[in-house]
């Protein structure tokens, strides 16, 4: 919204401060200038205003003088025209309310003999031409002009018709179903039956608090007006504007209430501008009231404001001296409320309010004006009192014990949109039918909520890929949805994408391409550092049920911890990534931490570590090559030598090539090479020769009853 | 050094034995002349004296056992004598190999000039990283930390907010709703949450005061994107609710948080503003943390950068929440809540030009906050 600082002026002659000052003050109590234009020499200046939807009464020059005259302790002038007399008519003009609901009140006034032409400055306090220039306002016609200014001025609505096209009188009523209204805007609108119109006795005229129809616009023919100035009830109007996809002028300020008593002013002050042009007024003003909105806007009950009250909410200030009575008066008063000392109470007032100020309901209300008015930079800085513990959210430990192995994995965190296609979800839920829709989406592409990080994650994955990004490690911890339109429900969770080479650079070491087990060791890290019983890793068997399509059928492991299915990940099926242009492997998982944090973490226990040394031994193996080594990990654990205190794969061979050149030639291709390395220890003892055979017996035992054998 | 096999004695005479042993003597003499350093001397230790591969046990295992018993002393006197030589030439060559030799050490040099080898750490997001330090500022005043869920009613993004059904401040919130909700109740219908405000009452809902809590979250709105909007973003939502909680206790926290995230010289000031769930409402300026208020670009010359907005709680809000915890009572009870975006002041605190980059994933972002 444009002010103009020399319209602002003519209401406060007296205004001691410059422009720029103007500005900041108003600005300091919430009357925001975000621009100040200078305009020249005698025209002030041009202030671009960004005024909070709870104040329509100051989006006005003369709303924006009052807060001035508040701020400074000026006396503001009243808003006064010259006024001709008026030529008596016979037959009064006649309007009746119908939906007292909707329309609390309807000023008419006739002009007959008017002349339409050019705007020009009228007379001291309608300088309509200067204004509008000033402003870059476009200049119509003096009638429209009219309705304009004093839409500027003080913030009213009005509306003029050509008196001649209306048959009858006014009536401001519901629409009937099916009629037909053409506004001003030329578009042709079939109405709806709760649509508010102002109609004359055939037909309707506008739509009430809108928008005025095409039909009794004036004209350069017209000679006979009918100014309107009304209130409308801010729920009718907002209701009629949506409906037609209507935002104007008007029906922003009557949707946040209008000023009641603000009509008969406005109507004069139009007619006023109209009247400096010929014509004359035939007879009085009508004047249409419904009791009910004067006692809900006019006449409201005084609120009890306490001095104590406004202390207790607003506390102290820097000079020590706090809010005073003289304070809060010296706000409220030049706002327009009415203060008398409350009779029950001490510092306390009764306080009437002022027609303009529909946002003032509450005590509150009036406490928030006087912190506004007095400064909001001159209350002190204190900090309260606490005693009380503090509590973390009950996950963050968890989530923070997570998110460093996955940072020093050489994970970045990212964070990806919320929504995905429908397609995305379908392929990537784990409960295909419990996807949830939005209704108002941004795009096809972001339609639902998504139902896994994974498309987030491939998209972002890819994303870099085709930036010529190549080394890309991710991984995101969001929220995750499904359910119904009903409910639906949220849990968090963890994706992690890779593709490229591991995280380490040297000049010195070739680098090597990140695989499946390199995403493995991350994961089974991840796990460690939660209390579980047993994990194992195995290929979705069918009766689980998920069955990822877009993972490598050969490449992809489900992560099982005690008993419960908690992730995925694997390497993307080459025709995932071939769909989106993918040339090198991507790897790529999930971890549903929600089912991971309920095992709570693992809480470290210090064991005695053994004086006595230990004894390491290496086996060469040779393993069947359908002998996963899960079976030979099992058939050691199941010895249950307490001395045999750790087993590892040192090497595994798969190379075929190898059979001939390095490894035995006897074994076949069938068959594969391990490094077994295992460790016997004793807490109490050195362990004796004899032991260590007996143990070693029995580990190659148990190799060969799992599918392996010692190499010859 | 040689590592030759002892090889074995054809002939046991004297003449035989002296030849033999002199020209053992000779190698270990010939070896412990080249010890340069301690490495080395161990080497020919365990080269001669080595208890299981050393060459003198080779002398003692094939030629003392193999010799006629006549030539046995003798042949036992001359080993001793070996045995001497080469421990007396390992204590010698002890003391000359003791001190590392500088062209011995030259030939070892390395180009300490190469970097280093680097196993890379992950990067925490901007954001979360903005958070976390949000948070640590308000957890040591006392402030817990809260969540709530992304998907929220009607009731609680809105009504319980104080935003009535129809109400226009509704507008300047473009939410984004759930499908097929028409049918519903307006105060279940489903939508993304717009704000963290509804943790407030969620919050209120299930403690009594006092509360002191923090919250942050993601929110959505029907925002297209550009290079400051976007239809995801998050905020931190703080509350505080007690007897005796005033305006002047929220000017402080804030500026005594603001000091603490952004550097002690930086300055607060408030302007009423309006939220339908606080009153009175402010927003919060910090003096320019480019400039320290002079003026720049960054600030458009105003010396003031725009961060947050807060407010008391209106009496509005706690009658809601009275409705299941009675102790909120208006009457007795204040507080305050305050909100801010942290993708504004992540790109603030990192020079980030552009929202959208948050979101996407691009490696050579995220790499710089590591």
């Amino acid at each position: 919204m444009k002010i103009l600082t020399k319209w602002i002026r003519s209401y406060l002659p007296d205004l001691p401060v410059s422009d720029t000052q103007l500005a900041e003050d108003l600005t300091l109590r919430g009357i925001a200038v975000e621009g100040i234009d200078d305009l020249g020499v005698g025209n002030g200046s041009l202030f671009e205003m960004d005024i909070t939807t709870n104040r329509v009464d100051a989006m006005n020059h003369y709303g924006i003088a009052r807060e001035a005259a508040t701020i400074y302790g000026l006396q503001l002038k009243p808003l006064e025209f010259a006024w001709p007399e008026a030529v008596a008519s016979t037959i009064p003009f006649s309007v009746g309310i119908e939906a007292e609901d909707a329309c609390g009140r309807f000023t008419a006034r006739v002009l007959r003999n008017v002349a339409m032409g050019e705007s020009r400055d009228w007379f001291p306090g309608a300088e309509v031409s200067t204004y509008f220039n000033l402003l870059e306002q476009k200049k119509i016609s003096n009638a429209v002009d009219a309705t304009n200014f004093a839409w500027l001025a003080m913030g009213q609505p009005t509306h003029v018709f050509d008196l001649d096209k209306i048959e009858g009188g006014i009536v401001v009523r519901r629409a009937r179903k099916g009629e037909k209204l053409k506004t001003l805007d030329g578009i042709e609108r079939t109405l709806d039956p709760e649509d508010l119109v102002v109609a004359d006795h055939v037909k309707p005229l506008g739509l009430a608090g809108v928008m005025g129809g095409w039909e009794t616009m004036i004209t350069p023919a017209t000679t006979n007006v009918l100014v309107e100035a009304a209130w409308f009830e801010p729920m009718a109007v907002r209701r009629t504007a949506r409906r037609h996809g209507l935002h104007t002028d008007a029906s922003h300020r009557f949707e946040r209430g209008a000023d009641f008593n603000a009509g008969p002013v406005a109507s004069d002050l139009v007619s006023s501008i109209l009247l400096a042009n010929g014509g004359s007024i035939a007879g009085d003003l009508v004047d249409v009231r419904v009791a009910d909105w004067e006692s809900r806007t006019i006449h409201r009950k005084p609120i009890t404001l306490a001095l104590s009250e406004v202390h207790r909410i607003l506390g102290a200030t820097i000079d020590k001296e706090g809010i005073t009575a003289g304070a809060v008066e010296g706000v409220l008063t030049p706002l327009g409320c009415e203060l008398t000392n409350d009779s029950s109470r001490a510092s306390a007032w009764q306080v009437t309010l002022p027609s303009w100020r529909l946002d003032l309901e509450r005590e509150i209300d009036l406490i928030e004006e006087v912190a506004r008015v007095y400064g909001y930079n001159r209350f002190a800085n204190t900090l309260p009192a606490f005693a009380g513990g503090v509590a973390a959210l009950p996950w963050a430990e968890s989530e923070s014990a997570m998110r460093r192995v996955l940072l020093s994995a050489g994970f970045n965190e990212a964070i990806s949109g919320t929504f995905c296609s429908a397609a995305e979800a379908a392929l990537t839920a784990p409960l295909p039918a419990q996807v949830v829709a939005l209704g108002n989406p941004l795009s096809e592409e972001a339609g639902v909520l998504r139902p896994s990080l994974v498309p987030g994650m491939l998209g972002m994955v890819a994303g870099n890929l085709h930036r010529d990004v190549s080394d890309v490690r991710l991984f995101e911890l969001g929220t995750v949805f499904s359910g119904t339109t009903e409910k639906v429900d949220e849990r968090l969770s963890l994706a992690f994408g890779a593709g490229g080479n591991v995280a380490e650079h040297s000049p010195l070491y070739p680098a090597r391409s990140l695989e499946f087990h390199d995403i493995k060791g991350v994961v089974e890290q991840v796990l460690a550092r939660f209390q579980t019983r047993s994990i194992y890793f195995d290929r979705f068997p069918p009766e689980v049920g998920i069955i990822p399509m877009w993972l490598h059928p050969y490449r992809a492991a489900r992560v099982v911890a005690d008993g419960l299915t908690v992730g995925w990940f694997g390497q993307l099926h080459p025709a995932e990534a071939a769909n989106r242009k993918l040339k090198d492997p991507v790897s790529i998982g999930e971890i549903y931490i929600d089912r991971l944090f309920k095992l709570g973490r693992r809480k470290p226990a210090a064991r005695e570590i053994s004086r006595f040394q230990p004894v390491r031994r290496d086996f060469s193996l040779v393993v069947n090559q359908d002998t996963a080594w899960q079976t030979i990990d099992l058939a050691l654990e199941d010895l249950k030598i307490p001395e045999l205190v750790d087993w590892r794969v040192r090497e595994v061979f798969r190379d075929k090539n190898l059979h001939q050149s390095r490894l035995d030639k006897s074994t076949s291709s069938s068959e594969y090479f391990l490094l077994l390395g295992v460790t016997f220890q004793a807490p109490d003892r050195t362990l004796r020769e004899e032991e260590l055979q007996v143990f070693q017996a029995r580990v190659i035992d148990a190799i060969g009853k799992a599918g392996g054998r010692l190499r010859a | 050094m040689t590592n030759v096999d002892i090889p074995n004695l054809t002939a046991f005479d004297e003449a035989a034995l002296e030849q033999a042993f002199a020209a053992l003597a000779k190698e270990a003499s010939d070896d412990a002349a080249a010890l340069t350093n301690p490495a080395a001397v161990e080497a020919f230790r365990l080269q001669w004296l080595g208890r299981k591969q050393g060459r003198l046990n080779e002398v003692s295992a094939r030629w003392l056992k193999a010799a006629p018993s006549e030539a046995k002393k003798s042949l036992g006197q001359r080993f001793n004598a070996l045995k001497k030589h080469v421990e007396e030439l390992l204590e010698a060559g002890a003391g000359a190999g003791s001190t590392w030799s500088d062209s011995a050490l030259a030939a070892e040099a390395i180009d300490i000039t190469l970097p280093g080898t680097q196993r890379l750490l992950g990067a925490e997001h901007p954001i979360t990283r903005t958070l976390n330090e949000i948070t640590q500022v308000f957890a040591a005043l006392g402030y817990s930390v809260g969540g709530g869920p992304e998907v929220e009613t009607d009731y609680y993004n809105f009504e319980c907010m104080n935003f009535p059904p129809g109400h226009p401040a509704r507008d300047t919130q473009d939410t984004l709703v759930i499908a097929n909700q028409e049918r519903r109740p307006l105060r279940d219908r489903l939508l993304l949450r717009t704000h963290t405000s509804p943790v407030q009452m969620r919050t209120m809902e299930s403690q009594p005061p006092p509360v002191r809590i923090i919250i942050p979250g993601k929110v959505h709105r029907n925002d297209a994107q550009d290079a400051t909007h976007s239809p995801i973003f998050h905020q931190v939502e703080g509350l505080c609710v007690d007897t005796n909680i005033t305006f002047s206790d929220l000017k402080g926290t804030l500026d005594h948080a603001m000091k603490a995230l952004f550097g002690s010289s930086v300055k607060t000031r408030f302007f009423p503003s309006f939220f339908p769930f606080t009153e009175p409402s402010a927003d919060v300026q910090i003096s320019c943390i480019f400039c320290g208020g002079k003026g720049c670009r960054k600030c458009k010359q105003s010396g003031w950068i725009e961060l947050l907005g807060c407010g008391m709680v209106d009496p509005a809000v706690f009658a809601f929440a009275a409705q299941k915890q009675p102790a909120y009572d208006p009457r007795k009870i204040s507080g305050f809540a305050f909100g801010m975006g942290v993708e504004r002041i992540a790109m603030m605190k990192y020079g980030i030009s552009e929202i959208g980059q948050f979101y996407a994933g691009d490696m050579r972002f995220l790499g710089q906050f590591a």
